[in-house]
Order: structure tokens, then C-alpha cells, then sequence
């Protein structure tokens, strides 16, 4: 069965939501907490959304600096798989495991609510089991959530097919309405979206399970 | 010695600037008028024990680099704290 490690930072509050989504699609979800430093065992980590040590200087800043990181960058590294969710994907690139940054929303305003995307790319491992240009409807919930980048690394992203979720109407100011992007090798992926929140037509949508599902599909190598 | 120090942090140009944009546009409401090109960021405090200030600045330098400020959008300087 696959094994995923839910990653609680202090003040991350949507690790039970991942981790339920995870058990609902078969996988065993253990939560970590920050200060661990082994990911024996595990086949993916999730960092999830929240406000990780209180969002304090930048968000992620201070997170990025936990124990874990260091496992989770070599981890990442080993080709185990790493999904950031919102607050998961700011640390993820304050780590420097994806590139950009994610600013404060443009009008500067907390938004929330279900948000039409369009999947761009299916070279990850989140979108994997998506259709190329399919909608999906989901929910955001940020204050920072604006992707920024120059050109350079907008260009790399484009070219390298690195760009796999797109908002239909950008919300936030994103650059080229970025939702969610995957590292060179694909293993690696953040959104600001909820997946995770979008498991059931019952709660307004259960969108985020195509990409859920297709983030445990693929027959993994366990990382030891 | 103890060196105080200023570290500013400022969003770097061609990063778009919400915060100062919004701040620009409520001055005219406000009866200031010429008022152009705002821009927002923050500014850190600290003292620095060092044998020098060269050193103290070079140890500031560091930490605003790698901790304060995030350089894929942000600038950081250092500068004399003494008023």
C-alpha cells in the first residue's frame, strides 16, 4: 500500500484534510512533524496548507529551515514524490525545491471560493492521470498566492511543459495565471488550489480526486 | 563591539508592487498630490557583535540574503543603525 507522510509545520491546519483525502484513495497516511529528519519508507510527502510558523517574515520563510526540509529535499531528490498544497507550495519555493515565488495577491485581499482551473500539462506527477486542457473546479484559500518569476524562469517553466495548472479567470495576479507548477523531473509539485477539499460532489465538488488519484497512481519505487 | 544595524528590504523593480500601488492611489483622496513611483517593503533592526564593522556588516549581509529577504522578488541593503 502506498505510504504518504502528511508534514505538520506549527500552525499548518489542513494536514487532516490531506491525510483523510489520501486514506479515501487507499493510501496509508501517517502524519511528520517538522522536527523529524527520516523519510524511510515513505513513497510521498505532503506539505499542507496552513500558516507555518505563522506565516512570520514571508510565507514558508521560516519553514524552510525545519529539520524535515532536509530530508524532504533529499527525498525529492531520490525521486520520491512531493506535493505542496497552498501554504505547502509557498515553503516549497522558499526552499528553493521549485522555482518563483508566491507574492501577496494583487487588490490585496484573502480570497476563497471554488476556482475553475485548466489543466496545462500532464507531466506531473499530480496531473498525471488529468486530460490535457480538461477544467477542474476547486477550491483557493490565500492571501499570498500571486506566482512571480522572471523571464527567465517563466520561459524554462513554459518550455520544459513545467506549467500544469492554469486559473481559467486569474484570481490573484498571477504570472501567466499560474495555479500549479512541477519541478524538471516531475515528482515534485505545487499549487495554491485545494485538491484535498474537493473530494466530494456532496461539499460542492470532487474535482481535486483526478489529480489526488493520479498523485498515488503510478507504481512506485519506495525510497529507502 | 557592538554594531547596530538597518537592513531594508524592498520588492526588487519589475516585481509588481500591490502594496505600494494601493498606498499611491489613496493619496490624491488624501490631498497629497505628486506623488509617484511608491514602493513598500520593510526595514529590520539589529545590533551585531563583531571585532569590526566590516565584519558586522558582512554578517548582516548574510543573514538578509538568506533569511530576511527572498531574492527571487526582493532587494536587501544594509546600512548604519546609529541615528
Amino acid at each position: 500500500m502506498t505510504r504518504i507522510g502528511v508534514v505538520i509545520f506549527p500552525g499548518s491546519n489542513c494536514e487532516y484534510d490531506a491525510a483523510s483525502a489520501m486514506r479515501e484513495l487507499g493510501a496509508t497516511a501517517d502524519f511528520v512533524w517538522h522536527t523529524e529528519t527520516d523519510l524511510a519508507g515513505y513513497d510521498g510527502v505532503i506539505l499542507p496548507g496552513g500558516f507555518a510558523h505563522g506565516d512570520y517574515l514571508r510565507p514558508g520563510a521560516l519553514a524552510r529551515f525545519s529539520p524535515v526540509m532536509n530530508a524532504i529535499a533529499d527525498f525529492a531528490a531520490r525521486g520520491g514524490l512531493v506535493l505542496g498544497i497552498c501554504n505547502g507550495f509557498q515553503v516549497l519555493t522558499e526552499a528553493g525545491l521549485l522555482p518563483g515565488a508566491l507574492q501577496k495577491n494583487k487588490g490585496l485581499t484573502f480570497i476563497s471560493g471554488p476556482t475553475p482551473l485548466v489543466v496545462t500539462s500532464t507531466k506531473s506527477v499530480l496531473t498525471r492521470a488529468a486530460t490535457l486542457g480538461q477544467r477542474l473546479v476547486i477550491p483557493i484559500n490565500h492571501f499570498s498566492g500571486a506566482y512571480t518569476c522572471d523571464d527567465e524562469t517563466y520561459e524554462s517553466l513554459v518550455a520544459g511543459d513545467r506549467i500544469i495548472l492554469r486559473y481559467e479567470a486569474n484570481p490573484n495576479g498571477s504570472r501567466g495565471d499560474i495555479a500549479g507548477i512541477t519541478n524538471e523531473t516531475g515528482n515534485v509539485v505545487g499549487l495554491m488550489p485545494h485538491p484535498e477539499r474537493a473530494m466530494s460532489t456532496l461539499l460542492g465538488s470532487a474535482d481535486g480526486r483526478i489529480l489526488l488519484e493520479g498523485f498515488l497512481g503510478r507504481s512506485l519505487q519506495r525510497v529507502s | 563591539m557592538i554594531f547596530p544595524l538597518v537592513v531594508d528590504v524592498t520588492l526588487r523593480s519589475g516585481i509588481a508592487d500591490p502594496e505600494g500601488a494601493t498606498i499611491e492611489r489613496a493619496l490624491p483622496a488624501l490631498g497629497f498630490s505628486g506623488v509617484s513611483h511608491v514602493r513598500a517593503g520593510r526595514t529590520f533592526r539589529f545590533d551585531v557583535e563583531a571585532p569590526d564593522e566590516a565584519a558586522a556588516i558582512e554578517l548582516a549581509g548574510a543573514l538578509a540574503h538568506r533569511l530576511l529577504s527572498n531574492p527571487v522578488i526582493e532587494d536587501a541593503s544594509v546600512r548604519r543603525g546609529d541615528a
